[in-house]
């Protein structure tokens, strides 16, 4: 069986990755793509410790994160279409409207 | 127990009449304000009539509590109305003369601005005379004492927008503040020496005490200090500098408040005081010694005033004098006698000036008028009268009060009666000098163009013409007041004439009965003092008492120097006569004659000029260098402005944080989140 350090080391990687991209890309999309790599880092650490404890509420948290995630995507893609129909740019600096 | 006799409705009824007339006074037709304060003001006349009536009943002084106001443990000050023979007195004159400057105002601000203001100023200074007169602790008097002040002020500034009014009502209540503060001081004093503020305590725990001949004790202390609170409201010297130019003011306030009743407040006062200074000879020599020099200082001042006016706030001055002579050898019925007949007779002559200057359109300056004798006769009479009654002319009041107060001098030493006498010469003097220029010779005005090249014409205040709120120009035309301006005058000479006859002194056949009247006040302690000392000594005032238990030979004494006091009056008489009548070009050349000492004495000594050096300039010079420029901008100001300019740094430095950027935000999140968990790995490995 694999150590669970394994796939906490994993889901550590994976969410580093989601930070890192969040905070050096420019486009709005991959800013996204980077919070959904950041959930599912968590969810992999949440299945991991589920799995090691036999434990079911693991499980079903990973459940809800993922319905909250997809609902958030379907949110988060209508505000960039709605930012590239007004704004014509998926470029974040941009989009600075509300800075002083 | 004694009837209700309701004293609190006294001074309650003139503030009525002075909340009415403040409040809504502005909306009234004249008619209706001058109705509202001669109601009330006449009102508590009637009310004190009423008063009097029925307390000649009674034996024992009435007192009247009101509530209780501070009782800080045994400590006591109640609203509470004290009223004996003194303080009847004091009330009769007070709603009396009040009562009749009040109509004279009528007619004397008629045509003024601010008429409604000017009753309701009238009306409250009423109010606050009489708490001050009737309260029984020192406290509620010392609030009424400063409401005289208030109201003095007030209407010295009536006329505010003519800066010389307004300054010089400042001065006043600034003058007064010291005064204020020499009296406040007393009364710490005498709650540390007695624990109470009521008059009768205050007489029950000092009563006992024997003088303190040798020596200032606290006693002296509280005296001296009470003087310096007397001398403020009472214009002694060196606090009297604010009475002369109080007559900034309309002249029906000169006569009321600075003549007749809240500038003999401080005589009051001593009186009341009277245990206390009794057993303080040193107090009570200070303040013979105040009142001698005052009497002579001002006296002399007024005899070159040309200012009609000035001469007789001067002469105010000097008469308030006389009663701290008075007060100082311990004839404190005398001085009251004297208070009351002053009010009659200055009242009526500041009146009279107010229609002297009434008839010649507001011209003050005595060397612009004379020859008025024919064409205001009634004033000319009733000025008449005062000025003879002043001048100590018998049988009018004058005389009999000023020679009951240079026979008690006398019995003290002979120094402060020859000083008396001397200023009863000047004060005759000068008050012919104010008559003969006045009522005859030729009529000198008209003349405006010559006005200005007058050496003189700084000191008259000719510029009231020019004040907003002057009497209106009436045409040029020298015209009698009306009959609501004369009948006070016509009432103020009768009592003028009468006024003294109440105190007939027991050498010319009289029996006294206003000194008997006031006996009990301050006998029933006098006579205690009396028994404990058997030989007065020359520190102690003689006791004379009110048997009349002198021998032959002081009766004979005493009518020899009344003959004395009547020939120095005639003298100053026949002096006035000689320089101001019969040859006005005399008077030039003895001024020329004496040269530096007389342009002093037109210069009021520079005692306004000393003050300004010596206290008024350093202190604003200390006020601007170190209180404003130093505690107020370096040290007040200064901690504000730096804390909020600190405060604004600091917000400057940490504002860059706040880029606006999205991802900067996002990686301070991160690095927090990263050092909560490296802090939480720490923990769990250590």
């Amino acid at each position: 069986m694999v150590p669970i350090s394994y796939y906490l080391i994993l889901s550590g990687i994976l969410f580093a990755c989601g930070v890192t991209g969040f905070l050096i890309k420019r486009n709005i999309i991959s800013i996204f793509m980077s919070i959904e790599l950041m959930l599912n880092g968590v969810n992999l650490s949440f299945v991991a410790f589920a799995a090691q404890w036999h434990a079911l509420s693991g499980q079903v948290f990973v459940f809800f994160v993922m319905v909250v995630a997809a609902a958030e995507a379907a949110v988060g893609l209508a505000i960039i279409i709605s930012v590239y129909r007004t704004r014509e740019t998926l470029n974040v600096d941009q989009v600075d409207l509300l800075k002083l | 127990m004694t009837p209700a006799l309701h004293l609190w409705l006294i001074p309650v009824l003139p503030l009525v009449g002075a909340a009415i007339n403040g409040i809504v006074g502005k909306k009234f037709s004249r008619q209706a304000v001058a109705g509202v304060a001669l109601l009330f003001s006449g009102a508590a006349f009637v009310l004190v009539l009423s008063v009097a009536f029925r307390f000649s009943s009674l034996v024992t002084p009435y007192t009247e509590t009101l509530a209780a106001w501070i009782r800080a443990g045994a400590f006591q000050a109640d609203f509470a109305f004290y009223l004996d023979q003194l303080s009847l007195v004091m009330l009769l004159v007070v709603t009396g003369v009040g009562l009749l400057i009040h109509i004279y105002s009528v007619g004397y601000m008629w045509e003024e601005g601010g008429f409604y203001r000017f009753f309701a100023y009238l009306n409250l200074f009423m109010f606050f005379m009489l708490t001050l007169v009737l309260a029984n602790n020192y406290l509620l008097m010392f609030i009424g004492w400063e409401g005289v002040g208030l109201a003095s002020y007030l209407l010295i500034g009536f006329w505010f927008t003519k800066d010389s009014a307004a300054s010089a009502g400042k001065k006043a209540f600034i003058v007064n503040r010291i005064g204020d503060f020499g009296f406040l001081i007393a009364l710490f004093l005498l709650i540390k020496h007695s624990g109470s503020l009521n008059f009768e305590q205050i007489t029950q725990s000092v009563g006992p005490l024997s003088p303190e001949t040798s020596g200032a004790g606290l006693l002296t202390v509280i005296g001296l200090l009470l003087m310096v609170g007397a001398a403020g409201k009472s214009a002694q010297i060196p606090l009297y500098v604010w009475l002369p130019d109080a007559m900034e003011g309309p002249t029906p306030v000169s006569a009321l408040i600075h003549a007749a009743t809240m500038v003999t407040a401080g005589v009051y006062m001593v009186s009341r005081s009277h245990v206390i200074f009794e057993r303080a000879p040193i107090a009570l020599m200070v303040v013979a010694i105040v009142g001698t020099l005052t009497t002579l200082f001002a006296a002399t001042i007024a005899v070159t005033q040309t200012d009609i006016k000035k001469v007789l706030a001067y002469s105010t001055v000097s008469q308030l004098g006389y009663m701290f002579i008075a007060c100082g050898v311990g004839a404190f019925s005398a001085a009251i006698f004297h208070l009351m007949t002053h009010a009659f007779f200055k009242g009526l002559l500041f009146l009279a000036a107010g229609s002297v200057i009434h008839a010649v359109s507001g011209e003050q300056d005595m060397r612009q008028m004379g020859g008025l004798r024919t064409k205001i006769p009634w004033t000319f009479w009733t000025m008449t009268v005062g000025t003879f009654a002043i001048a100590g002319i018998p049988p009018l009041a004058g005389f009999f009060s000023k020679d009951e107060i240079l026979w008690r001098a006398y019995q003290t030493s002979w120094v402060y009666w020859a000083i008396g006498l001397f200023t009863a010469f000047l004060t005759s003097f000068y008050m012919f000098r104010l008559w003969f220029l006045t009522f005859f010779g030729e009529y000198r005005g008209g003349a405006e163009s010559g006005h200005e090249n007058s050496t003189q014409a700084h000191f008259a205040h000719d510029d009231t013409r020019a004040g907003a709120g002057a009497p209106a120009p009436h045409e040029l035309g020298i015209h009698e007041s009306p009959g609501v301006m004369v009948i006070p005058l016509v009432v103020l000479a009768v009592l003028s004439v009468t006024g003294g006859w109440i105190g007939v002194p027991g050498s010319l056949g009289g029996g006294n009965r206003f000194e008997k009247f006031l006996g009990p006040v301050f006998h029933s302690t006098a006579s205690a003092f009396s028994r404990e000392l058997p030989s007065t000594g020359e520190t102690a005032p003689p006791k004379k008492g009110a048997d009349g238990s002198e021998s032959q030979t002081g009766r004979s004494t005493e009518l020899a120097l009344t003959g004395i006091s009547v020939l120095a009056a005639l003298i100053g008489f026949g002096l006035a006569w000689l320089l101001y009548y019969h040859d006005p070009q005399l008077p030039h050349q003895i001024a020329s004659s004496l040269g530096g000492f007389y342009q002093a004495v037109v210069h009021k000594y520079y005692i306004d000029e000393l003050y300004a050096t010596l206290f008024v300039k350093p202190l604003i010079a200390g006020s601007a260098l170190i209180l404003w420029h130093g505690v107020d901008r370096d040290v007040i100001d200064a901690a504000l402005d730096n804390s909020a300019h600190g405060a604004n740094q600091v917000s400057d430095s940490i504002r860059h944080m706040q880029s606006g950027n999205l991802r900067s935000y996002a990686g301070w999140v991160a690095a927090g989140a990263a050092g909560v968990i490296a802090y939480m790995v720490w923990m769990g490995t250590r």
